[in-house]
């Protein structure tokens, strides 16, 4: 029981001295998660680790968190898991609380609000930014940019989540297609192998 | 009241929250216009400080808006809220799927997933363009300005490729030089 105990707070202090650094999301950490993980404590091997990331961004959620969260499941079970998952977020959890709530003391402040005129703008530019990013690795063909396409306009009639199944369903449609009429669908580099795969990585 | 529109807005988000933060905004937009939580250029204001701040920008906008509308357990209910669906979801993969991803099924829905992310994110970026008025141009000193800030970050994002905090930090030294 003690030496569970043990493993549990080894995994909580793995993931909390990682998180500050994984600004953006993800991809920051993964070479940070590679050294800790596989060399440091060797509690997963390097292929082991490609399964996980490659995992971690099919499944909704940060790539970071839901990477945490699957070393801690295989080294510690359900309990590791979650420790690894307060692990990650509480440090960014806490910083954004700090900033949130100084902004909040201070936001009737006409400097502050001046600042943000400013920056509410480039956080547009930094969308459409973080659209060019995923684009490059989502839209492979002309089916894609189709959907694409679509998409947009179909977003201001439908809940996203509605687009989201769509969108899903789509997929799934055209590639069996395709395939039952004979053509390849051609298949996509490995993801581990691959940084641009990491979807919205970074951003 | 206001903790459980918070628990299960982001609840039922975290299941759908495909392509990084951005990917969610129009989720959020829905549910701070459908509850009321803040003005939309509130909502942008969390939203630089959530891309300003470690960690993923979803999470990040999910704890801001849990703080703002309901204090420091607004906070703690979001995050976890956002959270749990992930716990969930990798619990079970980790169980029974660890090869997931090289599935045809999984390949082909991905397929058509990740190009409509990218509308989900273009959506976003038409919204916010047009709740911050970037869409009304006038004459006016601040609307050009505007405009001038908005290209000189693309440029920087995509030419100079700077990390977008510090077109977050030196966009807002400009606006209090311009606009105070």
């Amino acid at each position: 029981m003690k030496e569970s105990w043990k493993t549990l707070i080894e995994i909580f202090w793995t993931f909390f001295k990682i998180s500050p650094v994984t600004f953006g999301g993800g991809f920051a950490m993964v070479p940070l998660i590679e050294r800790e993980i596989v060399e440091k404590r060797k509690w997963l091997d390097s292929e082991e680790v490609a399964d996980v990331f490659a995992l971690s961004q099919t499944i909704p959620g940060s790539v970071a968190i839901n990477c945490a969260t699957f070393v801690g499941y295989r080294v510690g079970g359900v309990k590791g898991a979650l420790a690894a998952m307060i692990g990650v977020s509480l440090p960014t959890f806490l910083i954004v609380l700090a900033l949130g709530a100084s902004y909040l003391f201070i936001h009737d402040h006409p400097k502050l609000e001046a600042a943000f005129v400013s920056i509410r703008i480039s956080i547009v530019a930094i969308i459409i930014y973080a659209a060019i990013k995923i684009a490059k690795t989502a839209i492979v063909d002309k089916t894609t940019f189709f959907i694409t396409l679509t998409g947009v306009p179909v977003l201001f009639f439908v809940h996203p989540t509605a687009a989201i199944l769509l969108g899903a369903l789509t997929g799934v449609v055209v590639v069996f297609s395709k395939k039952r009429m004979g053509y390849k669908h051609k298949k996509k580099k490995d993801p581990a192998t691959n940084p641009d795969y990491f979807m919205g990585a970074g951003i | 009241m206001v903790l459980w529109e918070l628990f299960h807005t982001f609840f039922y988000m975290g299941f759908f929250s495909f392509g990084g933060g951005y990917a969610m905004m129009p989720f959020i937009e829905a549910a701070v216009t459908k509850y009321g939580w803040m003005s939309s250029e509130q909502l942008t204001n969390m939203i630089a400080i959530a891309g300003m701040s470690p960690g993923p920008i979803a999470a990040n906008s999910a704890i801001l808006i849990g703080y703002s509308t309901a204090g420091i357990s607004g906070a703690i209910i979001a995050a976890a809220a956002i959270l749990l669906p992930s716990l969930i979801l990798v619990l079970i993969a980790a169980a029974f799927f660890v090869k997931m991803h090289h599935n045809p099924l999984v390949e082909a829905m991905f397929y058509g997933l990740k190009p409509l992310v990218t509308s989900l994110i273009i959506f976003a970026a038409i919204s916010f363009a047009q709740s911050n008025h970037l869409v009304a141009i006038n004459g006016s000193f601040r609307s050009i300005s505007l405009w001038i800030i908005f290209v000189l970050s693309l440029f920087a994002l995509l030419k100079l490729r700077w990390n977008p905090i510090y077109v977050i930090v030196l966009s807002g030294l400009i606006g209090i030089t311009l606009y105070s």
